[in-house]
């Protein structure tokens, strides 16, 4: 199962988010150093570091979920097709129905189940009818590898689904909105092979129109689903490129080190 | 194999599960003495509870049974429509002193008619009855002018006194003593009672009726109080909850986070704590003397409470705003929608059990607040039913706890039987309101 090897096909397509200079403050705490990425479109970029290294929290820079936190403060340039994000005519609700997020832990609105795919769609007006609208959230669904196990029950809470389930239902719900840029913060952190396998079947497809940021501690998963890999140590991007040479032959020895098990 | 080696976990103590270790045996005796701890103060608190309780009732149920004298009386139609065409208009103008004699005579007639021998004077009997009873009659025959002329059987109201013969608060030895009832009087209504005359019921009037001077407590009820305390929540319901919402909002989910909030968040605090009487004063100042609203009106009542109940709804709203996972909150913000969208579609909604039990305490603590509405006068003593809303906000009321006082300070021990009545009242309406708020927690309370 393991094909880290295979050198991977790579589409050079444009760049879709570019940072330039990123630096993230949690009051005194620095916890990102100077990062420079580029993100290209219809392309599935994986997140890699040990834990509390800053994946999230420059994940959470890309579509300004940053500013939700009062201690947190963002310095450097991160563009979105050109555009810079921090600029302060932009709307972060705007920012945000185009950059969507999965969430590191499942956060279900307390709603059925339906609602909760819906609810996106909704506020952002994305259908005009009842019809259209469940054919949206039954899509939805379906691409979460939800369906079969929610169809029977779609007006029950979304909050009594098992973890895993929770969490396919909350990507059901970030892919219902239709966002040009879909971050999943660890989608699969509570999911079992199968649902896991459907997931990045998901991804895989997703990458054909939208791009993709993931973040995972999976060094398989990286190396299946992705095509760039970034890898974070202490707040800093020590290296990113190629998933396959990533993976095959690192420039910095940290990376080598993480990726054979030897930090993290 | 315990090998303990350098660093490693040191070598597990061997002890059997079956004998308690000293350590042991010292926390379960300490756990024993905190729960007899525990155990004594829960059975201080019930006790203090039911003695209170047993009291109230003891002395209050009573008053919602009222001594009623029965007998046949003949309306004069010559003293009660002297232009004999029974227009309830014009025989507006006869006034009820012209009723006085007519039931006076009735009774007069009717132990007579019984054969009961009294040596009272005419008067004297007359007093049996209370002052009420010709307004009572006089109301009768307006609602009804057909019966003009006829003899009907009518329930009147006994005299405080002879009430509180069948409620034991009178008894031969006080009446001896006591100016407004003699013992012949005391012998004739319990012979009076012995023929059916006088009946002792459930009287709706306590409840609906206004209040009544201090010389027929038999008359007494709360009807104004209800209406006037019914009204001052409307009023606070109508002010505190949409200010208090709104208020707690802004400073948990809008307002940043800086010197100035604290200040606020602070202030809130300690307006909480500020005795009632002060919010009076301040009542006083700002909505009579400055403001020029009308005195004892059930307007100026529910403006100062909702100043008294403000923080309470604040603190609990904001309590339970801040409950809300933030998960919800980034939830919404992360699939695009707005701040408000976020607060309104996901967080108020999870609040909501907490708003309501917030509001409803707020509102039965106001509901018993009684020193700030003397100083505005709602102490008054009010005949008038107030209109309905909204005109009748600004006419005078009284108010429940209000109406309590002003009863204990009356010299008729009767006063006492009803001030404790309608504390019961008062009870009923705090223990609903507070079923109401475990209720809706219950109802509305979702997990996440
Ligand atoms: N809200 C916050 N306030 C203060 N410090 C924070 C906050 N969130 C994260 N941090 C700090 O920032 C650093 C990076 O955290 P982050 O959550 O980005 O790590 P991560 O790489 O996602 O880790 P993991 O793989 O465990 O999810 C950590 O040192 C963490 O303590
Ligand atoms: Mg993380």
């Amino acid at each position: 199962m393991n094909d880290m090897s295979v050198s991977r096909d790579v589409d050079t397509g444009e760049i879709k988010m570019r940072a330039r200079g990123v630096e993230v403050f949690y009051g005194d705490t620095h916890a990102i150093k100077s990062v420079d990425v580029d993100i290209e479109d219809k392309t599935v970029t994986a997140f890699i570091g040990p834990s509390g290294c800053g994946k999230s929290t420059f994940l959470r820079c890309l579509n300004r979920m940053n500013d939700t936190i009062d201690v947190a403060r963002v310095k450097g340039e991160i563009t979105l097709d050109g555009e810079d994000i921090y600029d302060p005519k932009v709307d972060p609700v705007q920012l945000r129905a185009k950059v969507g997020m999965v969430f590191q832990k499942p956060n279900p609105f307390p709603k059925s189940i339906y609602d909760n795919v819906a609810y996106g769609p909704r506020i952002h007006g994305l259908s005009t009818s009842k019809g259209e609208l469940d054919e949206i959230v039954e899509k939805s669904l379906r691409r979460a590898a939800l369906w079969d196990e929610a169809k029977d029950r779609l007006q029950e809470p979304g909050t009594g689904l098992s973890g895993g389930q929770q969490q396919r239902l909350c990507i059901a719900r970030a892919v219902a909105t239709n966002p040009e840029v879909l971050l999943m913060d660890e989608p699969c952190s509570a999911l079992d092979p199968i649902a896991t396998a459907q997931v990045e079947e998901l991804i895989d497809e997703l990458r054909t129109r939208y791009s993709v940021v993931i973040v995972t501690h999976s060094m398989q998963q990286a190396a299946r689903v992705s095509q760039k890999t970034a890898f974070f140590h202490l707040g800093e991007l020590v290296e990113y490129g190629e998933t396959g040479k990533i993976f095959t032959n690192p420039d910095d020895s940290r990376t080598e080190s993480y990726i054979t098990g030897r930090i993290g | 194999m315990s090998v303990t080696t350098e660093g490693g976990a040191p070598e597990p103590r061997r002890t059997s599960l079956l004998e308690l270790d000293a350590r042991t045996r010292r926390r379960n005796r300490s756990e024993a003495r905190f729960r007899a701890y525990g155990l004594a103060a829960v059975t201080v608190a019930v006790m203090a509870l039911v003695l209170l309780l047993v009291s109230i009732l003891s002395n209050g149920l009573s008053s919602f049974r009222q001594t009623f004298v029965s007998f046949p009386i003949t309306l004069d139609a010559d003293v009660l429509d002297p232009s004999g065409n029974r227009n309830p208009e014009e025989m507006q103008s006869v006034l009820t002193f012209s009723y006085g004699p007519l039931v006076q005579q009735a009774f007069v007639d009717h132990v007579a008619a019984l054969g009961i021998e009294t040596d009272l004077p005419a008067s004297a009997l007359g007093d049996m009855i209370s002052d009420q009873a010709p307004a009572q009659l006089r109301a009768a025959v307006l609602s009804n002018p057909a019966m003009v002329g006829e003899t009907i059987d009518l329930q009147l109201l006994a005299n405080g006194r002879v009430d509180g013969v069948f409620k034991g608060r009178v008894t031969m030895e006080s009446a001896e003593r006591d100016a407004l009832i003699s013992p012949e009087q005391l012998i004739l209504a319990e012979q009076l009672r012995a023929e059916g005359s006088i009946i002792t019921r459930f009287n709706w009037d306590f409840i609906t009726a206004p209040d009544a001077s201090g010389q027929r407590p038999e008359a007494a009820g709360l009807g104004v109080a209800i209406m006037g305390s019914f009204y001052m929540m409307l009023v606070v319901l109508a002010f505190a909850l949409p200010i208090g919402v709104a208020a707690s909002i802004y400073l948990e989910e809008f307002a940043p986070k800086n010197r100035l909030t604290d200040l606020i968040e602070v202030n809130i605090s300690n307006l909480a704590a500020v005795p009632s009487i002060v919010f009076g004063i301040l009542g006083l100042a700002i909505f009579i003397n400055f403001a020029g609203l009308p005195q004892s009106a059930p307007i100026v009542g529910g403006l100062v409470l909702t100043l008294m109940t403000l923080p309470t709804i604040i603190i609990a709203t904001r309590a339970s705003l801040r409950a809300v996972p933030p998960s919800i909150r980034e939830a919404a913000l992360g699939i695009g929608a707005s701040k408000m969208q976020s607060v309104f579609h996901h967080v108020l909604p999870l609040a909501a059990p907490g708003i309501l039990t917030g509001t409803i305490i707020g509102l039965a603590q106001a509901l018993g607040e009684t020193a700030p509405l003397l100083l505005i006068g709602m102490v008054a003593f009010v005949r008038e039913y107030p209109a309905a809303p909204l005109d009748g906000l600004f006419d005078p009321a009284s108010a429940l706890p209000v109406q309590v006082y002003s009863w204990t300070q009356r010299s008729d021990p009767a006063f006492v039987e009803r001030a404790s009545g309608a504390i019961i009242v008062l009870l009923v309406f705090l223990i609903f309101m507070n079923a109401m708020a475990v209720l809706l927690r219950r109802r509305f309370e979702r997990r996440w």
